[in-house]
This record gives C-alpha cells, structure tokens and sequence, in this order.
C-alpha cells in the first residue's frame, strides 16, 4: 500500500516533469554559440593586439607583453562593470565573456561593488570571493595537483 | 465544524470585510510598464534616494503604507493591526516600516503569495471583530532579490527564458467595517504547500504551478462555483511558462479557464520590450497590480467579482543548494464590488 503510494507519486512528479519541459521555453544553443564565439573571439583579438602593440611599440618581450595584455583587459573589464556596461554586453555574449580573464575581472569587481553597504571588512572584504573563489580554489588545486605528477612524470 | 467554512479549505467571511483604501509605489521599469500610469508613485531610480537597496525597499514598502492611510484619512494610531511581509531575510522592509508606524504588528512570510495570505488574516481579524481597521501589505525589490537569490547585480551572466524578474514595489491595502469602500473580501482558500520535484530557481513558475492548480480546485470543489463564476481568476506571479502550466492542469481539473477569464500579475505588470522573459514576479508583483489595476475596476464596477491568488515559491537558497525542491503555495482570495 505505502509503496504504491509512493510510485504513484513519484509517477506523478515525472508526469508533470514532462509537462514542464513541454511548456518550458528553450535556450537558443545556436544563436548563443554564434554570440558567444564572435564576441569571445572579439575580446580575444583585442587581447593579441594589445600585446602586440606592447611588443612594437614598447620593445616588450613576449611574456611582458602577454602581461600587458591581461592587465589591460582586466583594467577594461573592472571599469565596464564599475559603469554598468559590462553586465549588458555579458547578457550578448555569455560564454564568449566568461571564458577569458575578462569574465574573470567581472566575477571580482561585481561582489565589491555589491557588498560595499555592509562595509569594508565584512561586506567587500568578506564577499569578494563569492563567485570567483571555486573557481581559485579548484583551479589552484588542479595545478599542485599537476604539478606534483609533472614531478615525478616529466614528459 | 468551524461555521464559517466550507468544505475542506475555504472561508466564507460573514461581514464581508471592506478593502477602505489601496497605494501603490513602484519601481521605474514597473513605471514603464502597461499600467504604469496607475501606480500611486513611481519611484525615478532603484535607490529612491538611499543608500543601500534594502534601505530603498524600507522606504518604498514606508511609502505605500502611509499612502494608504492618507487616501482613507486614517491616522496609523487608529490602525488596530499590520500585516505584512517582504522577501528580504527577516522580512525587514515590513518591520522597519512597522518600527516606524507604530500599529500592532504581525510579520508575514509567504514569499510571493505574501499579499493573498494578508489579506486573508487581515479579513478573518475583521470579520471576527478582533481589529479593524488593519493595514495589509507586501512588496519586494529587484536589486535586493537578485543579492539574495541569485548573483551581485553587475555579475555578467544570462538568464534562461524562464526566468523572472522580480519587482520593485509595495501595495498597501486598508481593511476594515466602514460603509463604503472599494471591494468586499467574501471569501478566502488557504492553500497547502504542495511539491511536485522542481528544482530549478530559474523556473519559479514550474514550481508554483501545482499549488495554484490545488488552490484553485480547492476553491471550486468547496464553493461548487466554475471559473465562469470569476470575471477574472487572477494569479499572482505565475509568469509565462507557470501560467500556461496551471491553465493545462486546470483542464486536466475539469476546471478549465477561458483566455478572457484568466489573469496572471507577473504578465500584466511589465512591458515584454523589457527583456523581463517569463514575466515579473516578487511579493509586490501582485500587490502592486492588486492595487493599481485590480481594486479600481472593482470599485468601477467594471468586474464584479474576482478571484485573486498569489503564488508562493518558497525558495530557499540554502536548501535548494542541498538539493532540496522548491514547495510552492498559493492562497486565493475572493473580491466583490459594489456595497
């Protein structure tokens, strides 16, 4: 008896899954690929040529002008979120924003700005980490990790 | 058996409670909207001239309610009970306000279903001759939602089809015996939480949908009434993607309800130019649209009587993070123009 209870409910909640997903609008895959590869590839181009004109026109080296170009990108990125532009082209863009270090900068300077009325200390000091910290966490992770195989396995 | 009920959920009010006076203050894209020109107030930006958000939807939710008072020429010391609610943690905007009010206050929580369940305590109160009159009011901010539910406001991210947007706004309304007035409450559903296995937070309408679909056939299996019987079924934030869902299980129900019968707050409220996808949502959602746009054509005689249901997804980040399901609960209220 309890259990046919328990079937016909669960029966139930796949019922109304599938009803669900039939009257659930889907996300365009297409267009947001589309978006996001043009305006990743965009950002990307921009990136490259930063760092070349680092290396033409300051005499930088390669690793120097890699350097420049992030730190301009990040630059660019913490000034678009401070101004409220960021967030709209994110909107566009989706991944072609969030994959390189400019999504990166977004993921920093938005908890700032957000949590400054509770303070410095426990508002942007204690949340500035809320959406970038897995991603420190893991990725840093990753590379002991790695790092410690590259260790023992040089390849 | 309690006399004042009938059948398994619903209420019937004996003295019928009068709704004495309504505000609204909302937000500048609700401002925007199709019944923007209705609202009380629109506030010009988010931050209505404070200095954080919860701080605003203090002042708005304040707003509202001393609007109300005004336009029923009441005093807030003559007010013999508050009722209200908000989705901040702690439901702060209604108890600051009532910090500053001063009336006898009952703190509500019933996410976005907020409005329907004051206005159902504030009427049986009434009715019951415990207090009148009694003040009833819930609103809700984007920009607090959003910190609160999802991310920090300039985080670049996309929202699915399904998801909401909350709105910025609080509706107040006055409930008491007065002789003349803009509605009568005669009855009220109280609805139970029902759960049927959504999870996703982006799809709030999915989850309210099932508790609206049991209030609903609830209230029709009490009162022996059909949708026919409503001029409007008006639910509160069900959205695009909630509504459709709720009008399929209400034909499943035998209850089906007419295009021209049905009314959802959430579709109602926001221009679709504004990128709002399924459609607003929030505990003043419903308040906000109950008191500029539905109350008025009671009161014209343009409706005669409405059922009025807000929703509820009662979302908790944290539970929902440990893999807990989104409850949903919607309580209907019945309105009545004319003396």
């Amino acid at each position: 008896m309890e259990n046919n209870k328990q079937s016909s409910a669960r029966a139930a909640k796949e019922n109304y899954a599938a009803l669900v997903k039939r009257l659930t609008p889907k996300s365009k895959l297409a267009q947001g690929c589309l978006r996001a590869f043009w305006v990743g590839g965009a950002i990307c181009m921009l990136g490259q040529a930063i760092a070349d004109a680092g290396a033409v026109w300051l005499d930088l080296n390669s690793a120097a002008a890699q350097t420049l170009a992030s730190m301009t990108l990040v630059f660019l990125t913490a000034l678009l979120t401070g101004l409220g532009i960021f967030d709209r082209i994110a909107k566009y863009g989706g991944a072609g924003t969030v994959v390189p270090i400019t999504g990166f900068a977004n993921a920093m300077v938005s908890p700032a700005m957000e949590f400054k009325p509770e303070g410095w200390v426990l508002g942007t000091g204690a949340k500035l980490f809320t959406i970038a910290g897995p991603v420190l966490v893991y990725g840093i992770s990753a590379s002991v990790v790695v790092g410690i195989l590259y260790y023992f396995i040089r390849w | 058996m309690p006399q004042h009920r009938i059948g398994a959920q619903t209420i019937c009010f004996e003295n019928r409670p009068r709704i004495l006076a309504t505000a609204s203050v909302a937000g500048p894209k609700e401002g925007r909207g199709p019944i923007g020109n209705q609202f009380d107030l629109v506030i010009g930006d988010a931050l209505f001239n404070q200095e954080s958000y919860e701080q605003a939807e203090h002042a708005i939710f304040l707003e509202a309610c001393k609007r109300c008072l005004q336009k029923a020429h009441i005093e807030n010391r003559q007010v013999q009970a508050m009722l209200g609610g908000d989705l901040l943690n702690q439901i702060m905007a209604a108890s600051l306000s009532a910090r500053e009010l001063s009336i006898p206050f009952l703190g509500l929580y019933g996410a976005c279903s907020t409005m329907a369940e004051s206005l159902t305590l504030g009427a049986i109160l009434t009715d019951g001759g415990y207090a009148s009159p009694v003040l009833c009011a819930a609103g809700s901010h984007f920009c607090t939602a959003e910190r609160q539910y999802r991310f920090p406001l300039e985080y670049g991210n996309q929202r699915t089809p399904a998801a909401q947007w909350t709105v910025t706004g609080c509706g107040a309304c006055l409930l008491g015996q007065g002789d003349e007035g803009m509605a009568r409450i005669t009855m009220a559903t109280i609805g139970r939480v029902v759960d049927m296995g959504i999870s996703d937070a982006n799809n709030m309408g999915a989850a309210m949908a099932p508790a609206a679909a049991d209030t609903l056939t609830a209230h029709f299996r009490d009162t022996h009434r059909t949708p026919m019987d409503y001029d409007r079924i008006i639910t509160g934030d069900l959205g695009q993607v909630g509504s459709s869902i709720l009008r399929e299980l209400m034909k499943e129900n035998n209850y089906g309800i007419p295009d021209d019968h049905y009314m959802d707050c959430g579709l109602t409220i926001f221009d679709p130019k504004e990128d709002v996808h399924a459609g607003g949502s929030g505990c003043g959602c419903s308040a906000t649209v109950l008191s500029a746009h539905i109350l008025p054509k009671l009161q014209s005689g343009e409706w005669k009587r409405v059922l009025f249901m807000a929703t509820g997804a009662l979302l908790s980040p944290t539970t929902n993070q440990q893999g807990e399901t989104i409850p949903g609960v919607a309580h209907a209220v019945i309105l009545e123009g004319g003396n």
